[in-house]
């Protein structure tokens, strides 16, 4: 079974197989434009990329996915996306099978990303300055503080 | 003989860190060609640990232990006589310190000025009025930079959250923060719990907090200061000026809210703060608010003996005058007890 179709719908594909590339499935639904952004996918951008939003899930009821054709992203830009989407799951496909497969995990520190509503703060300055959050977990959220700051964010996808 | 031991000595201890600070720069700029990630985090790791003290840097409270906590203040204990003109010291002779301060807070200035001059060393000075003026334009990076290469330490006195840490990461020279914004200010939490171990108590001790507790920075950094030197935290204020509940969540602490006089015969400490006119909505409120809590000497006929008051000043009406003539007064004291903490930390800093 592809990681497009659904249990309900086995014979109808969302969206086509990939070759060799990243597909990140489990996407908390709606936020996969986010995710392509944390990945820096965007206007520019030559990958062919395919994209699911709020198809039906058995675990999630809803869910995004997100497939980048002939691109192998490092774990450690994959692991970004925990920001916004903990549930997320990584399968890197090369010749249409799955090689890998993982959960994504919140980094420690994420630099230029999240953006600190703050505005007495210095990252929000004309300086040369990269944001920077601590990220750490409280029960199952997933929360920023500013390393400059000390502001901490909760719903993160309105910061990035 | 002994003499020149000791000078060879000393030369030697900075002649390794002027190599610390040369493979920093090599590393920073060229290195990261040659090698991996994980091999440049830790040697950078290596090299970071490797101030001339304890500390590269001072930007927080948080950053410290209570154990480095308590070597300051025997450090500063050791430098008293010298911070009261009773002894002369060389130590920092030959050093330089520049003040940057991109707002004006003559007090916190004077005194670091002072730190460094009992201890032999020499001040370059930037004011507020030269910052807006001269470095129009020039970023607090650039203006780091630069200076780095006129003083052998930073004091940074700026307006932003975090701009002491950020000038930290741009500086070859040990920064010390004098207050950034609404952020931290730990010579200042520093000499407070100085001031209470002097003339009162600090280990376990009972600390009343008075004034405006939501904004004040002082208040912040010194809670989290006194929860290492379990302290029972007493919180006193208007309830527009309450300590924020996030805070006390934050903070391991024995705290309460209470009023000053169901506790004034048991504290050890009594802290004000001033309330800010800018709070309020109107001048009305401001003055309603304000005159409530003010203290006078009738308020203290129940205090213990040894009860001190303190205040980080200046004060503007929270403390009436003739409470400056009771056993309770130390907030000029604790004033001056800025001077010895600030020579801990210069001393500590430049390894004098």
């Amino acid at each position: 079974m592809s990681e497009f179709e659904t249990k309900s719908d086995r014979k109808h594909l969302v969206v086509s197989k990939i070759k060799n590339g990243t597909v990140i499935d489990h996407i908390s639904p709606g936020m996969s434009p986010l995710v392509l952004k944390i990945l820096g996918i965007g206007p520019g951008s030559k990958e062919a990329v395919s994209m699911a939003m709020n198809v039906h899930s058995s675990k999630m009821g809803k869910k995004d996915i997100l497939k980048v054709e002939g691109k192998f992203i490092s774990d450690e830009e994959l692991n970004k996306i925990a920001l916004i989407a903990p549930e997320a799951t990584i399968n890197l496909v090369e010749d249409f099978e799955i090689t890998r497969k993982f959960r994504v995990e919140p980094p420690e520190v994420v630099e230029n990303i999240i953006k600190c509503p703050n505005q007495h703060c210095i990252s929000n300055s004309n300086e040369p300055i990269k944001s920077r959050f601590r990220i750490f977990t409280d029960g199952r959220k997933v929360v920023a503080k500013c390393d400059y700051c000390g502001k901490k964010l909760y719903n993160l996808q309105d910061y990035i | 003989m002994l003499l020149s031991f000791r000078i060879s000595l000393r030369n030697l201890k900075f002649f390794e860190v002027e190599i610390v600070f040369v493979i920093k720069i090599i590393c920073k700029n060229h290195l990261e060609k040659f090698i991996s990630l994980q091999s440049q985090k830790y040697l950078m790791s290596i090299l970071k640990k490797r101030g001339v003290g304890r500390f590269r840097h001072l930007i927080s409270i948080d950053e410290l232990t209570k154990e480095d906590i308590v070597y300051i203040l025997r450090l500063a204990e050791k430098f008293e006589p010298i911070a009261r003109g009773e002894k002369a010291s060389k130590a920092l002779e030959g050093m330089i310190l520049a003040n940057l301060f991109f707002e004006p807070s003559t007090r916190t200035r004077m005194s670091f000025e002072a730190a460094m001059k009992r201890l032999g060393g020499d001040v370059i000075n930037m004011t507020a009025q030269e910052a807006s003026s001269v470095a129009k334009g020039e970023t607090l990076a650039d203006t780091i930079r630069v200076v780095g290469n006129y003083a052998d330490v930073i004091v940074l006195r700026h307006p932003l959250i975090g701009a002491a840490k950020f000038a930290a990461e741009n500086s070859i020279v040990p920064v010390v923060n004098a207050g950034d914004g609404a952020g931290q200010h730990p010579t200042q939490t520093l000499l407070d719990l100085y001031t209470m171990e002097k003339e009162a108590k600090l280990e376990g001790s009972k600390v009343a907090l008075m004034g405006d507790l939501k904004y004040s920075r002082t208040v912040h950094s010194l809670i989290k200061a006194l929860a290492l030197f379990n302290t029972k935290i007493f919180l006193i204020s208007p309830a527009m000026l309450r300590l924020p509940e996030e805070f006390i969540e934050e903070v391991d602490a024995d705290i309460s809210e209470v009023e000053l006089e169901d506790v004034i015969d048991e504290i050890d400490v009594l802290y004000v703060t001033r309330i800010q006119k800018e709070r309020f909505p109107d001048e009305e409120e401001y003055r309603r608010v304000a005159g409530s809590y003010v203290l006078t000497p009738e308020l203290l006929k129940n205090a213990k003996e040894g009860m001190i008051i303190m205040h980080p000043l200046p004060r503007v009406n929270e403390i009436a005058t003739d409470v400056d003539g009771t056993r309770h007064a130390r907030y000029f004291e604790q004033a001056f007890y800025g001077v010895p903490i600030r020579m801990a930390i210069l001393s500590e800093l430049l390894g004098g």
